[in-house]
C-alpha cells in the first residue's frame, strides 16, 4: 500500500467505514465563519471537504479556509479545480497546502464559470482532472513537477477524485473513472445519490473492473429538506439525478427536515450493505448543522480514533 | 471558415460617432460572404440604413460601398485606395483579420469593425454556423475520432467527459451537444472505443496564443 499522509487515509487502511462531510467558505474574509462551522463538525466526522469556489461563485479560499478549520482540529480534505488555475497554480498551491499540514486533496474539473455570478470571466482548463490526479500523484510519489523538475521536499497528499455515476455517456465515464484510477487516485467520492438502483448498478460496474479493491469509494449523500432544493437541483445542477419518487416523499411529508434526516439515513444504510463502498461523504448545503444529527441517527457516532 | 455576425446598427452608429463627413464601408467577398456578415449584399444594406439614418438627422454625409476579395491580402485592399484615400471613416465588414490587414495597409485613415468575428465553423443549417476548431496549433482529431474536444467541450477537457454530460447534452447549455458524448458516439460506431481509454497528457499550448501571436513561414515554396 502506498505511503500513509493523512489521518483519513488511515482510518481507511484501518478498514474502519468513514465519514466525510463537506464545509462551504463563506462570501467574506470572516475566519469565525469556519471556526463556528468546524466546532460544529468536530468529533462527528473523520474529515470535511472544503469546496474550491463552488457553483463558480468566489468565495474564500479552499486552502485559507481548510487550514483554519484544521487549527480548529478537523481533518480537511481541499478541494482544487482546473477551472480558475492553470499547471502552475494548481501545483504552487499543492505545495502551499502540504506546507500548511493540509493532508488530503480532492481533484476537479470544476463547474463551469456560467452557473456562477461572474459568467464573463475567462476559464482556464489548462489540466483536466484526470491530469490533475497524476500530476499531483507524480509530485507526491515521485517527487516531480509536471514539468520533470525534482523537489528536495515533495508534497504528502492523499489523493482523491470525483465520480459521478448518473452521467452520460455512462460506457464513457467509466473509462474516464478508470483513468482517474490509472492516473494515482486514491479515493473517490460521488455525487449525490438518490437513484439508488443506478448507484447500484454502477457499483455493479465497478466491482466488475475492480476499482474498489485499487480505490475507497465514499458515497455522497446530500441530505435536504427542502422540496424546491430538490427540484432546483434535478433540474438546474449538472450531474444530479433525482426520481419523481423522490421529490413526491417529500411533498407528502408534514415535516420535511425529519423527512430529510430518515432519507439520509436509510441511504446511508443501504450504501453501507453494497461491497465495496467504504465511507459516506456527507454534503447538506445550507444545512451544515444536521450532519452531526445524521452521523448519530446512522450509528456512526463516535467516530474511531487514529494518530 | 471565419464565422461573423454583424454589430447592432446602434453599436455602429455610436462608433462613428459624428466627426465624419464620408464614410466608405468595405465587404470580404470571402468567408464572411457565407455567413452573411459581411458580403457584397450586406454591405448595400447597411449603406441604405445608414443613409436613410442620417437623412433622417439630416446630416450630409457620403457613403461609398466596395466588396474586396479577400481583405486579408494586400493585393486586394491595392484595388481600394482612391476610395480609402478620399473617405474620412473606413468601416469595415470583414473579420478582425481584415480590419488588421486595411489599417496596416492604410496608416492615414481610421478603421472600424463592422463585424464580432465569431468563431471557424462550418455551415450547420440554413443560416446557421457552429464552431468546429479553435486553432490550437496542434490537430489532435486523429485522437477523437475526427470530434474536437478542444473546440467542442466546453471545458476542453482531453480524457473524457465532466460530471455535469447528461442525455447528451452539456451542462453550459442544453442547446449544446456534449462534445465528449459526440466522440464517444463516432468511437462506438468506429469500433475503436477502446482507443479512447488511453491517457492523454497535458496539451503543449505553444502553438496556441499562450506562444504570444502566431506566424507561419512556408520555406519550402516560397524561398530562392
Amino acid at each position: 500500500m502506498a505511503e500513509i499522509y493523512s489521518r483519513l487515509q488511515k482510518k481507511l487502511e484501518a478498514g474502519h467505514f468513514v465519514v466525510c462531510s463537506e464545509m462551504g467558505p463563506p462570501i467574506g474574509a470572516d475566519p469565525d465563519f469556519i471556526r463556528n462551522k468546524a466546532r460544529m463538525l468536530k468529533g462527528y466526522v473523520d474529515a470535511v471537504n472544503l469546496t474550491d469556489n463552488q457553483t463558480a461563485i468566489v468565495r474564500m479560499s479552499s486552502i485559507a479556509a481548510a487550514k483554519i478549520a484544521s487549527d480548529e482540529g478537523l481533518e480537511m480534505i481541499i478541494q482544487a479545480t482546473c477551472r480558475d488555475r492553470n499547471r502552475i497554480g494548481l501545483q504552487s498551491d499543492i505545495l502551499g497546502a502540504s506546507a500548511l499540514g493540509l493532508r488530503n486533496i480532492l481533484c476537479l474539473s470544476g463547474d463551469h464559470q456560467s452557473f456562477g455570478m461572474d459568467k464573463g470571466a475567462k476559464n482556464v482548463f489548462d489540466l483536466d482532472s484526470v491530469q490533475l490526479v497524476r500530476t499531483v500523484h507524480d509530485m507526491v510519489h515521485k517527487g516531480v513537477l509536471l514539468n520533470g523538475k525534482e523537489m528536495k521536499s515533495p508534497p504528502k497528499m492523499f489523493i482523491g477524485a470525483a465520480a459521478n455515476p448518473f452521467a452520460d455517456p455512462f460506457e464513457m465515464q467509466m473509462l474516464k473513472l478508470m483513468k482517474k484510477v490509472e492516473a494515482g487516485a486514491q479515493f473517490f467520492q460521488t455525487q449525490a445519490i438518490y437513484n439508488l438502483d443506478k448507484f447500484e448498478y454502477w457499483m455493479e460496474e465497478v466491482r466488475k473492473l475492480g476499482i474498489h479493491e485499487r480505490v475507497y469509494i465514499l458515497a455522497g449523500i446530500l441530505p435536504t429538506r427542502s422540496v424546491k432544493a430538490l427540484k432546483i437541483m434535478k433540474n438546474h445542477v449538472a450531474g444530479m439525478d433525482i426520481p419523481d419518487a423522490v421529490i413526491e416523499r417529500f411533498e407528502k411529508s408534514d415535516d420535511p427536515e425529519a423527512e430529510g434526516v430518515e432519507m439520509a439515513v436509510e441511504t446511508i444504510e443501504r450504501v453501507k450493505k453494497i461491497e465495496g463502498v467504504r465511507g459516506v461523504h456527507l454534503m447538506p448545503v445550507m444545512w451544515e448543522k444536521i450532519t452531526p444529527v445524521i452521523v448519530e441517527k446512522a450509528s456512526l457516532y463516535p467516530r474511531p480514533e487514529v494518530d | 471558415m471565419i464565422v461573423a455576425e454583424q454589430k447592432k446598427i446602434t453599436e455602429i452608429i455610436e462608433m462613428l460617432g459624428d466627426d465624419f463627413e464620408t464614410l466608405f464601408i468595405v465587404g470580404c467577398g470571402t468567408c464572411v460572404t457565407v455567413s452573411m456578415a459581411g458580403g457584397g449584399r450586406e454591405v448595400k444594406a447597411l449603406a441604405e440604413l445608414l443613409r436613410l439614418y442620417y437623412s433622417e438627422q439630416k446630416k450630409d454625409i457620403k457613403i461609398e460601398t466596395a466588396t474586396v476579395k479577400r481583405q486579408c491580402d494586400f493585393e486586394f485592399l491595392d484595388e481600394i485606395e482612391e476610395e480609402v484615400e478620399r473617405t474620412d471613416l473606413v468601416l469595415s465588414l470583414g473579420c478582425g483579420v481584415g480590419v488588421q490587414h486595411l489599417a496596416e495597409r492604410y496608416p492615414d485613415r481610421v478603421i472600424l469593425p463592422g463585424l464580432n468575428t465569431s468563431f471557424y465553423g462550418a455551415t450547420t443549417g440554413v443560416g446557421e454556423w457552429s464552431e468546429r476548431c479553435i486553432g490550437c496549433g496542434n490537430c489532435v482529431l486523429d485522437k477523437y475520432m475526427g470530434v474536437c474536444p478542444v473546440a467542442r467541450c466546453s471545458k476542453g477537457l482531453l480524457n473524457g467527459p465532466c460530471g455535469g454530460s447528461q442525455d447528451g447534452k452539456c451542462e453550459v447549455n442544453p442547446e449544446i451537444d456534449c462534445g465528449w458524448e459526440l466522440i464517444y458516439n463516432r468511437a462506438v460506431r468506429l469500433g475503436k472505443l477502446k482507443e479512447l481509454a488511453r491517457y492523454e497528457p497535458p496539451k503543449d499550448w505553444q502553438t496556441y496564443r499562450d506562444g504570444g501571436p502566431r506566424k507561419l513561414v512556408n520555406t519550402e515554396y516560397f524561398d530562392g
